[in-house]
């Protein structure tokens, strides 16, 4: 059977595991149907012109856990910034993991998608925000439409959340094929400030699927750092939807650090509804072996006086192939947009590959917006300059690849996780240089 | 301690050495002077290791060893240092992490820990200082902004980090003015041992009053066509090139 056929007809089963007398699943229900109309996208969507799907849709992939799968730290601790203090929302195979997280309802809610959506005293929140900000895409509308579980973090105003909190998703390989969609939200209130890092993290070889979807609502004044690494197993592929909707004077930043994986898609969506709201995209991917990363972004100037950066460095080897499609729209009420955007690409080998397409829109005339991209190889003069100083040539390869992405990891504010990210980078480039940048 | 016998070598199809012959022992100074074009940048590059020149004949000895077949890397392993005539540009790297890993990763070659990180820094603070070179420097991208004097100066504080068995400066006095040149030949000379050489290569003479080499030879056409003391320099500033070039072609 189809993936597809599969995945409506699991539909009625995933019925027989939900309260259908809910707002949420009148929500559900016009999404499988979105769905069940709209199917996979395929190459002829212009959105997915050089990303192909063939490949991960053919598994047959289990679309429900059956197993109760246990982890212990010890195993998984690595994939965990356990360097610090932190909330966390943990899931195995799909299911929450109480042993491994560590969530609050004090002042705040760092909790379940499954326990926001039963427990009445959420229903506001969810009723304000669920699949508020998402734009009932092939691949959205999948997984709102088996919306279930997933991380919950409910801010309210004037609140600094002292710790970060991750959330993690690892998948163990109890079934041949699996295929996951959390389902996060993410309310914050005016002038409230949080941290937030998220991962997919396979442990197996057997194929995983992961079709998330995050929404985030960044309120007055409030400020918001995102942080993803994606550094899964090779059997691994991710579609990532992440849909940001700010209001004024809010400032939110979403770094994706792409390694790893089979096939990864980040659709990333910025909405900025307000004045005065900053904006700020940015990622590191350096991929090789036959690997796939499509960073697919939108950032939607919808009123005056705002900003937007976007910054995209990647790093191609081997056959691997990358994709950059940044969209950014400047209504005609948006005046004053200052709007930048950058894609630069290292390709490594002769048949690495990168599609980088810009795509500016723009109905305003009073307003900035640039962008760039390269495309291009190791300098072979910086290379010789290092080389006759004794670095050899992995080394000085890594030195220049480092000194590349650089200022993309300037910007990540906790320390441990730009230590972290350094460290995957050296891993990744099979060098260890002793210094971090 | 440097040996070259009858090296040939070009880019591409294009010959530029076409037969050098040339022996720098320890303790001694060598001036390489001559013409734009007579293949003065190619020699430093080859001896260097630089691998966009083709070596077609000849061969490069290093205290006996013959080092043709060595990466450039390896060479620089056994002590061989060349300061750039166009330093590269490398953002993102600061001078200090730079000369950390250059460092470190010599030490790694040669089977020796990591140097301490007191010791580094003392070693810096020392380095820039008889270079005269601010510390805010150090913590700035390699090259990147630095002016034609910078550039030169950081390239001999590299060279007294390094410590190098045979340094070849490449036309290291173009773009100083007399101040910074005073400074990059005084740091050179301080450097200078008997367990050491030093190849100067340079269109002018000016250099040569403040580091005075035991040795000036001709480079013209790819060879080297003439060879004397530093009176020979002095001959060159009066008399220009073109002599050199009548005695070549009659």
């Amino acid at each position: 059977m189809e993936l597809k056929e599969k995945l409506i007809s699991s539909f009625l089963a995933f019925e027989n595991q939900v309260n259908l007398d809910t707002y949420v699943h009148g929500i559900r229900t016009k999404a499988i149907q979105d769905f069940e109309e709209k199917g996979f996208p395929g190459k002829k969507d212009e959105a997915w012109k050089y990303t192909s799907l063939n490949k991960i849709l053919k598994e047959d992939y289990s679309v429900f856990s059956k197993a109760e799968n246990a982890l212990e730290y010890h195993q998984v601790k690595k994939y965990f910034i356990h360097e610090i203090d932190s909330y966390k929302i943990i899931f195995i195979d799909g299911k929450y993991s109480s042993h491994l997280s560590q969530t609050t309802h004090d002042g705040l809610d760092v909790c379940l998608m499954s326990a926001a959506l039963s427990k009445p005293k959420y229903r506001l929140v969810i009723e304000n925000y669920f699949n508020k900000a998402t734009t009932k895409d092939s691949f959205d509308s999948l997984n709102t439409a088996f919306s279930k579980e997933g991380a919950f973090i409910h801010i309210p105003k004037n609140k600094l959340v002292s710790k970060p909190i991750q959330i993690i998703n690892f998948s163990t390989g109890k079934e041949d094929a699996q295929l996951i969609q959390p389902r996060n939200l993410i309310v914050v209130g005016e002038n409230s400030h949080v941290q937030i890092f998220e991962r997919h993290q396979s442990l197996t070889k057997n194929p995983v699927l992961t079709n998330v979807v995050t929404e985030v609502f960044a309120s007055k004044r409030a400020i918001v750092d995102y942080y993803k690494i994606q550094n899964d197993k090779p059997n691994a592929s991710l579609i990532d939807n992440t849909f940001v909707n700010q209001k004024q004077q809010s400032v939110v930043s979403v770094h994706t650090f792409s390694f790893g994986g089979k096939l990864i898609r980040n659709n990333l969506n910025f909405f900025q509804n307000g004045e005065q709201i900053d904006s700020t995209l940015k990622g590191i991917t350096i991929i090789g072996d036959k690997q796939h990363v499509d960073h697919n972004t939108l950032v939607h100037h919808i009123e005056p006086n705002c900003e937007s950066h976007q910054d995209y460095k990647g790093i191609f080897g081997d056959n691997s192939t990358g994709v950059f499609n940044g969209k950014v729209v400047v209504e005609k009420e948006a005046q004053k947009t200052n709007a930048f955007q950058a894609n630069n690409n290292l390709l490594l080998s002769n048949k690495a590959t990168i599609n980088t397409k810009p795509q500016l829109e723009i109905f305003a005339d009073d307003v900035k917006c640039s962008h760039g991209c390269t495309i291009g190889q190791l300098d072979d003069s910086a290379m010789f300059y290092l080389r006759s100083r004794g670095i050899p040539e992995k080394e000085a390869k890594a030195l220049l690849m480092y000194a590349f992405a650089n200022n993309v990891l300037e910007s990540v504010k906790i320390p441990e996780l730009k230590k972290r990210i350094n460290k995957i980078i050296a891993e990744k480039l099979g060098v260890n240089i002793g210094f971090d940048l | 301690m440097l040996k070259i016998k009858n090296l040939h070598a070009g880019v591409e199809d294009k010959s530029i050495l076409r037969g050098i012959n040339l022996e720098v022992n320890a303790g001694e100074v060598h001036a390489i002077m001559g013409p734009n074009g007579s293949g003065k940048s190619t020699l430093a590059s080859v001896i260097a290791g630089k691998e966009e020149y083709e070596v077609t004949d000849g061969e490069i000895f290093l205290n006996g060893e013959n080092i043709d077949d060595l990466a450039a890397e390896e060479r620089a392993h056994k002590g061989v240092f060349m300061s750039f005539q166009y330093p590269v540009e490398i953002p993102g790297v600061t001078v200090t992490n730079f000369m950390k890993t250059a460092i470190n990763e010599t030490r790694k070659a040669k089977g020796l820990a990591d140097m301490p990180a007191n010791e580094m820094l003392k070693m810096i603070r020392e380095k820039s200082e008889m270079l005269e070179i601010d510390r805010k420097f150090l913590s700035r991208s390699l090259n990147e902004g630095f002016s034609g004097g910078e550039k030169k100066r950081n390239e001999i504080f590299q060279m007294a980090m390094l410590e190098p068995k045979l340094a070849i400066l490449d036309e290291t006095d173009s773009g100083l003015d007399i101040d910074a040149l005073r400074i990059v030949a005084n740091g050179v000379n301080k450097l200078k041992t008997k367990d050491n050489a030093v190849v100067v290569i340079t269109h002018y003479q000016r250099l040569l009053d403040y580091i005075v080499p035991d040795f000036v030879h001709v480079l013209y056409n790819g060879r080297i066509v003439k060879s004397g003391t530093a009176a020979l320099a002095h001959e060159l500033e009066a008399k220009g090139y073109d002599w050199i070039k009548e005695e070549v072609n009659a």
